[in-house]
């Protein structure tokens, strides 16, 4: 609330824009006696604006990877600045609060409440940013309409379809106008159509200079994306721009 | 913003309990009923208590009462045609105690005698109190109209007479009473004033108070009648003659069938009764006196209701705390049920105090709508003790405050736990939670 004022003042891009900067990230597990190297050096900056996709197979450590972007884990060695600020040294509540503020987050298997209904699913960030109860309702409509869901506002999850019940994630993602969206297969429980409407909203939210990172393993996916990191063995393997 | 808050989670939390209708009211069932018992437990004990206390300090606390009981050996007469048994207070009992205790206030010997009253074509059967003037500094009986006995009636032997509210009411419906002549057995008597009823007539002992109202149902009285005592002592003498089938007639010498002393301040019942007892045993040879203290018995029954709410209390909160427990269990199985919504939560910028506050207002709202549910059924209940048990029972507001603020901590500290393991999930993992 107090912690992070919406202007986000303690925020400062660094110069050259990025967003995001990993320096010699690593991550490993304690499993037993073996210690398990998921991420071994990771360097990567992301820039504003930016639309990257993670690619790789199983194992890779994409989803640790989108662990600690999503400041839902700790790096066990390197440094992360998320908006200029070093994530790596921030407590649980900060934590949190980051997360509420800069990170928006689309799953695989859409995550709504199944007791509320779309506004007040579209609501949970910013109530937990302090936002007042009128300026909350006001921006969950908005996202609603602009996920074009502006006539079932009213409806629970279980009344949507797959690809409806995806675009309010969306909508709840961008509530707190984050950094970065994050989003992990945010296609892979969808039929084809539905996926590509979904697709469309990320290029446009790409368009309009949103940073997005998908992490998928879907190569049409990746397609739509400007850059591509391909990740094997918890190292980057290789990366490229499309366009 | 911190009433939105809460006014949020809180409808959040209906919500909730409201998507598990039957579960949340089978929880809350531990908590109305712990919290009735509570309530109604007291509410008798207090009634109770409140009763006794009532009764006893009805009988004074600065007073000592004596009264004249038939010695246990003298009951089954020794095999003689006639036997005369001479028991109980003596005057010269009444007047050691005047000469002998330093701190006395007053003594009172009062003899009574069961008569029947006439007035005009009426007959009631009354009790003929023969006392002294000063019996009214001992009793809370109040002079309503005319005067009470005064010294010169003693002295002359008047037959005058003093008559009570219940008499009043029974005899008297049409006729103002004062100046009118009673007839009590044989002789008219002239009633010069009223006092209120005494409604504890024959209290004294424990038992009676305890069993007021049968005395009441054997009803023998309509009320009571203060002659003086040196008039009753002429007219009625100290003989009562039984008649008995097979043993003859029986017959009782009984000078007074009470004293009362009355001592200056309530520090001073104890050192007289002490004095009074050994005087009693020095003057009589047998058990044919009782020594009653109400100062005692209030204190008595005040320890007795003491140990009485301790166990009543102890009842009750066990079953609040079973309550508890059956609220604890379904937080826990509603937390692991709810993981997932705990790890979106979480993964969206609810930090851990955020979860805690979630999941200990629902509880406390269960334990509060469990707890008012609870007052409602726990009024009721002395209610329907009192009228089909004939019971007096009183709720008191402390009672109501206790019970409620017990299901609030009841909430509160059950709620705790299962609140502190949802925001200690690990939001990966809850995320990840099917």
């Amino acid at each position: 609330m107090a912690d992070l004022p919406a202007s986000s003042k303690t925020l400062d891009f660094t110069s050259d824009g990025s967003i995001l900067v990993f320096e010699k990230l690593c991550k490993n597990y304690q499993l037993g006696e073996v210690e398990l190297k998921v991420l071994r050096d990771i360097d990567l900056v992301i820039k504003k604006g930016d639309y990257l996709a993670v690619m790789g197979p199983s194992g890779s450590g994409k989803s640790t990877l989108l662990n600690i972007i999503g400041c839902l884990d700790h790096p066990t060695a390197g440094k992360y600045y998320l908006g200029g600020q070093d994530v790596s040294v921030l407590d649980d509540d900060q934590l949190s609060s980051i997360r509420g503020r800069h990170v928006g987050f689309v799953f695989q298997s859409f995550n709504l409440i199944a007791q509320l209904n779309i506004i007040e699913n579209i609501e949970i960030p910013m109530f937990y940013q302090g936002v007042s109860e009128q300026q909350s309702e006001v921006r969950a409509i908005e996202l609603a309409e602009l996920v074009g869901l502006g006539d079932r506002i009213k409806h629970r999850p279980s009344e949507l379809s797959g690809g409806q019940q995806q675009r309010v994630a969306i909508a709840r993602a961008l509530a707190n106008d984050p950094l970065i969206i994050l989003a992990d297969e945010p296609t892979g429980n969808l039929d084809s159509a539905s996926g590509a409407d979904i697709l469309t909203i990320l290029d446009r939210l790409s368009e309009q200079d949103k940073t997005l990172i998908v992490i998928t393993h879907d190569e049409q996916i990746a397609e739509h994306s400007q850059r591509q990191i391909r990740l094997l063995d918890g190292q980057i393997q290789k990366q490229w721009y499309n366009r | 913003m911190f009433f939105y808050r809460v006014r949020r989670t809180v409808k959040l939390g209906i919500k909730s309990l409201w998507l598990h209708r039957l579960r949340s009211t089978l929880t809350a069932l531990g908590i109305i009923f712990g919290v009735a018992s509570v309530i109604a437990m007291l509410a008798i004990g207090e009634g109770a208590s409140r009763t006794a206390q009532e009764q006893i300090a009805r009988l004074g606390s600065q007073n000592l009462i004596i009264k004249t009981v038939q010695p246990p050996e003298d009951q089954h007469a020794t095999g003689q045609q006639q036997s005369l048994q001479e028991y109980g207070l003596t005057y010269k009992d009444a007047e050691r105690f005047r000469n002998s205790i330093p701190n006395i206030q007053v003594v009172v010997p009062v003899r009574r005698v069961s008569q029947q009253a006439w007035y005009r074509n009426r007959k009631i059967p009354v009790e003929v109190i023969g006392t002294v003037p000063w019996h009214l500094e001992t009793t809370p009986i109040r002079l309503i109209m005319g005067r009470f006995l005064a010294s010169a009636d003693m002295d002359y032997k008047q037959d005058i007479c003093v008559i009570d509210e219940g008499i009043v009411n029974e005899l008297f419906a049409f006729d103002d009473p004062l100046e009118q002549h009673v007839k009590i057995a044989s002789d008219y008597y002239t009633v010069v004033g009223i006092v209120s009823s005494q409604s504890l007539a024959a209290a004294g002992t424990q038992e009676s108070v305890e069993n007021n109202d049968a005395k009441k149902q054997a009803g023998a009285n309509a009320g009571s009648i203060y002659i003086p005592l040196t008039t009753v002592k002429d007219r009625f003498g100290e003989m009562t003659v039984q008649l008995s089938g097979q043993s003859g007639a029986n017959v009782e010498k009984v000078e007074l069938q009470e004293i009362i002393v009355k001592v200056a301040n309530v520090d001073l019942v104890v050192p007289t009764r002490n004095i009074l007892q050994t005087l009693l045993e020095r003057f009589h040879k047998k058990a044919d006196y009782q020594l009653i203290v109400p100062l005692e018995l209030l204190r008595q029954a005040r320890r007795t209701q003491a140990i009485f709410s301790i166990v009543l209390g102890s009842i009750a909160a066990i079953s609040l705390l079973v309550g508890g427990i059956g609220i604890m269990n379904i937080m826990l199985a509603t937390v692991s049920e709810r993981t997932r919504e705990i790890g979106i939560r979480r993964a969206l910028g609810a930090r851990k105090r955020d979860i805690i506050f979630q999941f200990l207002s629902e509880t406390l709202i269960l334990t509060f709508a469990g707890g008012l549910l609870g007052i409602c059924l726990g009024c009721t209940i002395p209610y329907f003790v009192t009228h089909f048990g004939k019971m007096p029972t009183v709720i008191t507001g402390t009672s109501l405050l206790l019970s409620f603020g017990i299901s609030g901590a009841v909430g509160i500290a059950f709620g705790l736990y299962p609140a502190y393991r949802a925001a200690n999930m690990d939001p990966i993992e809850s995320l990840r939670h099917e």
